[in-house]
This record gives structure tokens, C-alpha cells and sequence, in this order.
């Protein structure tokens, strides 16, 4: 069992001990009656790209919720970089970077001003605003396009522009929730591609949600949710062995029962 | 079946300090939004400003001979109908703009765009309210723009009541735009907002002073009467009434009669003392309701114990 208790940050806050990019601890969610997550407790390590895996309504975007405080937690703990988010949202939001399933784009919009006023949201300057828009519009490459509108953009490229916009305030953690539904191959290659430089370059703690397999490389930490319920953390080796099974694709399904492997694709 | 994976441990990090500096950008970027966005949408710009134009040019215009308007305060002396629908048709605008902006954040949330102003790392107070200015910006931008044309249409208050009447605007607009936010935290789906149309903006409207003066009203439906005077829209329309003419707080003229020097709040005209203030009752009343109504809608979409929560949060139970 992976050990994610992490006592610090609040109480001391000059002296922080360390802090993971994430710390869920024992978190779990209702909808009315209906248990959505229930005792959930994973970790992302900065510098890792943890992917964490379920099939439609395991739970995955109620976990995001949470995380971002769109819903409140109220059983367990959860931490980002070491701050305690029911009791500094702000501390713990500002390193923070989404990108939801939802296109969130203003399609009226052009590129800079999405940009522009994303980094408003997190108090950045005008000025500085500017810089790191063109920074982080070459980082998606798409700086040449940043005076059109979203709504000329194809699906790949506005996807592109929300991950660009998600990097605007230098972010140590990214959460991505089925970032590349509905693109094309090149598109997703693409996205994926972006994210995993990211990780390498960057040191950013990224916790990447699919329901697609072939999206995870050998050497991702893995989560496997399911009917809100954490079925395995860990490496892809250790998945395979846990599971005895010799893919990841045959794993999941053991793990899951899921019967249809387009379920799981 | 859960395997370890051996945990990294780095420094944490030291939280970024908000300074004023960062709140200013925050709102300011917030309400420029709301400006650009509405400056894109020309349509929308042209068909608020259609509305009251269509009311004006036509209703008032229609209606000039069979509504009569005696002389009630800030009025000294007769004036034409449309000139008395003049502040009614603004407060229009700022309920259709504020129950627009209302349609916009439950569309918003229907596609997530509200997750992104909701996961700012800022009180969510800060950014609801800086979410209701950009609002009303837009909303004073087309009362202003209403007012102009409308001076082409022989309605010319003082040139001062441009000023003055700017300050009833934003307290009006906070208003109905605190009650929009409020109701957009209620209304699950988009496809309910026809059922705002039916129970708050035409109830609201017509059951006010906007086109009608309450001593009218009461004279036709003493219960209608009633509702109208505990209408917040009466008390915005009404406050518009007096800064469009400058007479908000303003020291009554002791050659006044007691006729013309009263207050028309409920149509009742009521004798002032020689040197007494107007009534701020409108004042109060506006900027006592904007209190209500924004602290309602900071509780439903607050996380931890809004109606938001409860119901599945913002983005419409995307529960994946």
C-alpha cells in the first residue's frame, strides 16, 4: 500500500518538510445515495506522469472535482504541493494546472485573449501576461496563430491551446481528464507528446485520466480506478505482475472485468 | 493489489503572495472579459439595445394619449409618456442584461468555461464579484449607449442627471446582477430558463413603476399596488427616476408645493418640511437587496456548503 499521510505544510509553514505534487488520502464522494468514490488515496510524484485509468463513470472526473475544489471534500485529505486544500485553497490552487473534458475555451475569443485572461485569474500582470503567452503558445506550437479566433481552430489545436494556457502560471502539477477524447491520431500523438515533455523538461508532477491503454508507456505510474475505488497504484511491471497478466490491456480487463475491450480501448 | 512505488520527497513550495497588485489584475481581467465578449457579440449588443428602442419609439409612442402622467417628483411639471418610461426602459436593460449574464454562467457551467474562473486560486467571493462588475460594465454600457439615442427622441434630462444617474446604474446593476448570479446557481439546465422569462423577468417588469406610476396602479388593483411596492425592480426603476434628474439626496426647495416636493416611492405623495432630505429609501433598499443576493449566491457556489455542491457542482454532474 502506498503510503500518502503527510503531516506538514499547514502548522509550519516556513519549515515544510516535502511535499509530493499530490497527496490524496482517504478521500470519497457521494452523489445523494450513490457512492461515486470511496476511500481513494493516490499520490503523484513531481517529475512523474501518472496515468490514472477507468472506464466511463469510474470516477475519474468527480476525483478532478474534487481535486480542484469544484466539490468539497469532506471525508480524507487532500494535499497539493503540501497545502492542505480545505484549508489554504489558495496556496494549494495556485501551482496548479487543469485542463478540464470540457473544451473551457472562449471560442469568441482569440488565442492571446484566452491566454491573457487566464493569467489575469491567477493575478499575472498584463506585461508578464504577455511573455509568458508566446512562451507557452511555442510550447504547444501554435505562437504564430495566437491572434485568430478558437472557433478557426481544429479540435487538436484548441486542446492544445487549453494545455498552453494550463502552463501560463507555472504550474508543478497537471491534471488533464480525457484530454484527448475525440481528436484524431496525430492529435493525440501530439497532446501526449507535449505533456511528456513536460514531465522530463519541466519536473511537473502531471496526473494524466483515460479510459484509453495505448495512451500509457512502460515507464507511467499507474492508477486504476474503478467504481470509485483504487484497484492498483504503481508501475506498469509491477501491474503486470500483480495481475499476471502479460499487457496492460489483459491486467486491466482481470482487474476490472471488463468484459468488452472496447470498454477499455 | 496495490503496489508501491517509492515516494520522491522534494521541498514544498512557499505560497505566492496576493498583493493588491494581483487582485486588481484578477478583476481586471475578469471584467474585461465580460467587455470583449459582449463587443464580439454585436448582435447581442444590437438586440439589447432594440428592446427598449422598440418600447420607446412604439409603445410610448402609442400609449403617449392613453396613459396620462400628472406631476409627481422629480418632474416639475408635465411630461410625455415616453419620458417617464425613459428610466423603466433602462432598468429593462440592466434585467434583460443581468438575466442574460445569468444565462450565460448556466451555459458556462454547462461547458465547464465557469471551472476555470471557479478553480482561480482567489476567494471565490473575489471572483463572483468581479464577475457581477464586468456585468454590469457591459449592462451601463448599453444604458448609456440607450440614453443617447434616445436624446434624438426629445429625451434630454439635465446634463447632470448623466452623471448622477451613473452611480444608480452600478447599484442597480449589482442588484439584478446578484439576483441573475443567484439564480444561475439554481437553474440546473439551460433549457430552464425559459421558466426565468415566465416567473422573474416579466413578473419583475411589469409588476413595477417601470411604465406605470403606483398611484396608477393602485388605482386599478390595490393588491397589484402592494406587490409593486415591495418589488426591488420598483425601488431600481425608481431610483434611476430621481439620479437621471439629479434629485437623489437633494435639498428640497421650500417654494416647492407639497404637491410636487413629495416622494413618489409608493405614488402616496407625502409633504416634506421646508430643507429635508429626499427619501433614500430606493438607495437602501437597492443596496440592502445586492447585499442579499450576492451573499446567497457566495453561499450556493461555495464549495463546502452551496446548493452547487449538493446538486452535483459546477459543470452539471459531469461524473465521470
Amino acid at each position: 500500500m502506498t503510503t500518502i499521510l503527510s503531516k506538514e505544510a499547514d502548522g509550519a509553514a516556513a519549515h515544510v518538510p516535502s511535499a509530493d505534487a499530490l497527496i490524496v488520502n482517504g478521500v470519497g464522494h457521494s452523489f445523494g445515495d450513490k457512492r461515486v468514490l470511496d476511500n481513494v488515496s493516490i499520490t503523484v510524484p513531481r517529475g512523474a506522469f501518472t496515468v490514472l485509468l477507468g472506464l466511463n463513470g469510474a470516477g475519474k472526473s468527480t476525483l478532478f472535482a474534487l481535486v480542484t475544489r469544484l466539490y468539497d471534500n469532506v471525508s480524507g485529505e487532500i494535499r497539493i504541493l503540501g497545502h492542505d486544500l480545505r484549508r489554504k485553497p489558495t496556496a494549494a490552487l495556485q501551482r496548479l494546472g487543469v485542463v478540464f473534458q470540457s473544451r473551457t475555451l472562449d471560442s469568441d475569443l482569440t488565442l492571446e485573449q484566452n491566454l491573457f485572461y487566464h493569467a489575469a485569474l491567477h493575478g499575472i500582470r498584463k506585461a508578464e501576461a504577455k511573455t509568458r503567452a508566446v512562451e507557452a503558445l511555442t510550447t504547444v506550437g501554435l505562437a504564430d496563430r495566437a491572434h485568430e479566433k478558437i472557433r478557426n481552430l481544429s479540435g487538436g489545436q484548441a486542446r492544445r491551446v487549453e494545455i498552453a494556457r494550463s502552463l501560463l502560471h507555472r504550474p508543478a502539477l497537471l491534471l488533464l481528464d480525457e484530454a484527448t477524447v475525440g481528436l484524431d491520431i496525430g492529435s493525440r500523438e501530439s497532446v501526449l507528446s507535449i505533456v511528456r515533455g513536460l514531465v522530463e523538461r519541466e519536473g511537473m508532477g502531471v496526473l494524466w485520466a483515460t479510459h484509453l491503454i495505448d495512451e500509457i508507456a512502460p515507464t507511467d505510474r499507474v492508477v486504476v480506478l474503478h467504481k470509485g475505488r483504487i484497484l492498483y497504484t504503481g508501475s506498469v511491471p509491477g501491474l503486470l505482475e500483480v495481475s499476471g497478466q502479460p499487457n496492460i490491456r489483459e491486467a486491466f480487463r482481470s482487474m476490472t472485468g471488463a468484459k468488452d475491450t472496447a470498454e477499455a480501448a | 493489489m496495490n503496489v508501491d512505488t517509492p515516494m520522491r520527497s522534494f521541498e514544498a513550495e512557499a505560497p505566492r503572495k496576493h498583493g493588491l497588485g494581483a487582485y486588481a489584475a484578477c478583476f481586471r481581467g475578469i471584467v474585461w472579459r465580460e467587455v470583449l465578449r459582449f463587443l464580439y457579440q454585436r448582435e447581442r449588443f444590437f438586440s439589447a439595445l432594440v428592446r427598449p428602442l422598440v418600447w420607446l419609439f412604439i409603445f410610448a409612442a402609442g400609449f403617449r394619449q392613453v396613459l396620462g402622467v400628472s406631476i409627481i417628483p422629480p418632474y416639475t411639471t408635465y411630461v410625455l409618456y415616453e419620458t417617464f418610461i425613459t428610466p423603466g426602459l433602462i432598468g429593462m436593460i440592466l434585467l434583460f442584461n443581468a438575466m442574460q449574464s445569468s444565462l450565460s454562467m448556466v451555459y458556462d457551467r454547462e461547458t465547464g468555461a465557469m471551472r476555470t474562473l471557479l478553480v482561480a486560486p482567489f476567494p471565490r467571493s473575489f471572483l463572483l464579484f468581479s464577475k457581477l462588475i464586468g456585468g454590469v460594465a457591459v449592462a451601463v454600457l448599453q444604458a448609456y449607449t440607450f440614453l443617447l439615442i434616445a436624446y434624438f427622441w426629445d429625451i434630454t434630462p439635465p446634463w447632470h442627471g448623466y452623471l448622477t444617474v451613473l452611480p444608480a446604474l452600478v447599484l442597480s446593476g449589482l442588484m439584478l446582477g446578484a439576483l441573475a448570479l443567484l439564480m444561475s446557481s439554481l437553474i440546473r439546465q439551460l433549457e430552464n430558463f425559459a421558466g426565468v422569462m415566465n416567473f422573474v423577468i416579466f413578473p419583475m417588469f411589469f409588476a413595477s413603476s417601470a411604465l406605470y406610476p403606483l398611484w396608477r396602479i393602485r388605482e386599478g388593483s390595490p393588491l397589484l399596488y402592494e406587490l409593486a411596492r415591495f418589488n426591488p425592480f420598483t425601488h431600481a426603476v425608481e431610483l434611476i427616476r430621481f439620479a437621471l434628474y439629479g434629485e437623489i439626496g437633494a435639498k428640497i426647495d421650500p417654494t416647492m408645493t407639497p404637491v410636487s416636493a413629495g416622494i413618489s416611492m409608493d405614488g402616496v405623495l407625502i409633504p416634506l418640511a421646508s430643507g429635508e432630505l429626499l427619501d433614500l429609501t430606493h438607495v437602501v433598499v437597492v443596496a440592502g437587496c445586492t447585499v442579499v443576493f450576492l451573499s446567497a449566491a457566495v453561499f450556493a457556489y461555495n464549495p463546502s456548503k452551496g446548493l452547487i455542491a449538493r446538486r452535483g457542482g459546477p459543470g452539471g454532474g459531469n461524473a465521470g
